[in-house]
């Protein structure tokens, strides 16, 4: 691993977000907007039911720690993406550079892009609603870390699609993560799913997460064993990650789609 | 560092884009690869590049193949410049140097770009954003990045397509000069006549995936009697048995 070299990669997003106010600006918009939402929704929810004694808390942190895992995967989409459109896919496979570098640098410009858009939106939402994420405590980390690892994942995945099937992918990038949401269990416990659906959730990292962090809010008690589960299982999806994107790559050589996928 | 082609082949399933070509590109020598469209220049380039698995052959740069474990060494001693390929349009001109320069490893990289820079007229728009230059600003902006490492070997695919008059005759009187001043072997894909007689010490024609002739420019014309390349270039483009 050359750092040198995967600062330089990092560089070519940073400026781009750093030279573009709009850009800026959307990655501030949506997590924005999805507090504003879940915190009116959550109200309504406070007044209307007793399901949750606390349910403000717990839908919105589970709206922010959702946006998390949107964020990072569909950063790590769309830098990859950005290379197609600005037609540099060429230019960037026949630099020396390794494909585990092009993955070191797309994952940590990632955290870059998705604390931009999640920062403000964590504050926000705890003059607004009296909801701060940081009440997980310590466990926040581990869980923000899961979600992070198991977003790129999604991205390596979806990227690996896009060198298979080019920029007609692209739409896939988009609703990766709409397609997963009903199995995650993010705003609802796992027992509301039907049994065979739950055998799928499992599979996922997202129902560990969003149980723990209910069972935090709700019970205030740590499940060490739940954490780790999620974060294992967010690294056995890295590691098919990576594989399945090295597959994409030679595959892409093969079929020579390297030379003009951007055309 | 010369270029070594082997039985060079590449079938997109039942199609043979190139097929069986063989050749030699020594040190510091000047190749130019012709052919019609879509007759597997940008194929082999490709192969040769590394960005596509040849169906079977192989390429050897300095006895090393391209393909192999040690394969970012070599890119590290070589580049390519191509109009159909651009530079990320968001970012300036200085900006893409920078990026590219540290992908390629290169040190005292504000030295190389004010150097860069400075040999390609680059200096008044270095922050101005690339996708905002004229199209013999970025096919400067373009020739800057592929020469940022100081390539041991160089591919050009069609250096000065769409470019005016002035400004094409700009980048081939740089390229020539560049060639003199440094160690370096380029490999040429033009449709240009007159530009592949200036810079190039020998042609390669290729035609429906093959090697159809090959020899200096002079060597070239005289075989088809012709009065020059643009001329031997039709003579054999329209020939209809192909191999010549």
């Amino acid at each position: 691993m050359d750092w040198y070299k995967i600062y330089g990669l990092s560089l070519r997003h940073v400026y781009l977000i750093k030279g573009s106010f709009p850009r800026i600006l959307d990655l501030i918009y949506w997590p924005s907007i999805q507090v504003f939402l879940w915190g009116f929704i959550s109200e309504f929810f406070t007044v209307n039911s007793t399901y949750y004694s606390n349910t403000v808390g717990v839908i919105l942190t589970a709206a922010i720690l959702y946006d998390f895992l949107f964020r990072s995967s569909i950063s790590y989409n769309m830098m990859f993406l950005e290379e197609i459109w600005s037609r540099n896919f060429s230019n960037l496979f026949i630099a020396p550079i390794k494909i585990s570098e092009i993955i070191a640098a797309l994952t940590m410009t990632a955290i870059f892009r998705t604390l931009i858009g999640l920062v403000p939106a964590v504050l926000l939402a705890i003059p607004l609603f009296g909801v701060s994420i940081f009440k997980l405590g310590v466990p926040l980390i581990f869980l923000l870390t899961s979600l992070y690892i198991f977003g790129i994942s999604l991205g390596l995945l979806v990227t690996a699609g896009l060198l298979r099937f080019g920029p007609s992918f692209e739409n896939i990038a988009w609703a990766s993560l709409f397609f997963l949401a009903p199995f995650g269990c993010i705003y609802y416990p796992i027992e509301i799913l039907p049994e065979s659906l739950q055998l799928i959730a499992k599979a996922l990292p997202l129902v560990h997460i969003f149980e723990e962090m209910r069972n935090i809010l709700i019970n205030n008690t740590v499940n060490n064993l739940q954490i780790f589960k999620s974060v294992l299982i967010s690294l056995i999806y890295f590691a098919i990650g990576v594989f399945v994107f090295y597959l994409a790559y030679y595959g892409a050589k093969k079929r020579g789609t390297l030379i003009n996928i951007g055309e | 560092m010369n270029i070594n082609v082997k039985n060079l082949s590449k079938k997109f399933n039942n199609y043979s884009a190139v097929n069986n070509i063989n050749f030699f590109l020594d040190k510091n020598k000047t190749l130019g690869l012709l052919g019609p469209n879509g007759c597997g220049k940008t194929t082999s380039i490709g192969m040769m590049l590394g960005l596509i698995t040849p169906s079977s052959g192989e390429v050897l740069i300095n006895n090393q193949n391209v393909n192999s474990a040690s394969r970012n060494d070599l890119l590290s001693k070589m580049n390519f410049a191509s109009p159909y390929i651009e530079l990320p349009k968001k970012l300036t001109v200085k900006q893409n140097l920078e990026i590219y320069g540290r992908l390629y490893g290169v040190k005292n990289l504000k030295d190389r770009i004010s150097e860069i820079s400075e040999d390609l007229d680059l200096i008044n728009f270095l922050n101005k954003k690339t996708g905002e230059l004229s199209s013999g600003q970025k096919n400067r902006v373009s020739l800057a990045k592929s020469l940022i490492n100081k390539p041991e070997v160089l591919f050009l695919d069609e250096p000065t397509a769409s470019l005016d008059p002035d400004i094409g005759d700009f980048v081939r009187n740089y390229i020539e000069a560049y060639k003199k001043k440094n160690n370096i072997t380029i490999l040429l894909a033009s449709h240009n006549m007159k530009e592949v007689e200036r810079l190039c010490d020998t042609v390669i024609m290729m035609k429906k995936g093959e090697i159809v002739d090959r020899g200096t420019c002079k060597d070239l014309i005289s075989k088809h009697g012709r009065d020059n390349l643009e001329d031997t270039f039709l003579k054999i483009a329209r020939s209809n048995d192909g191999l010549v």
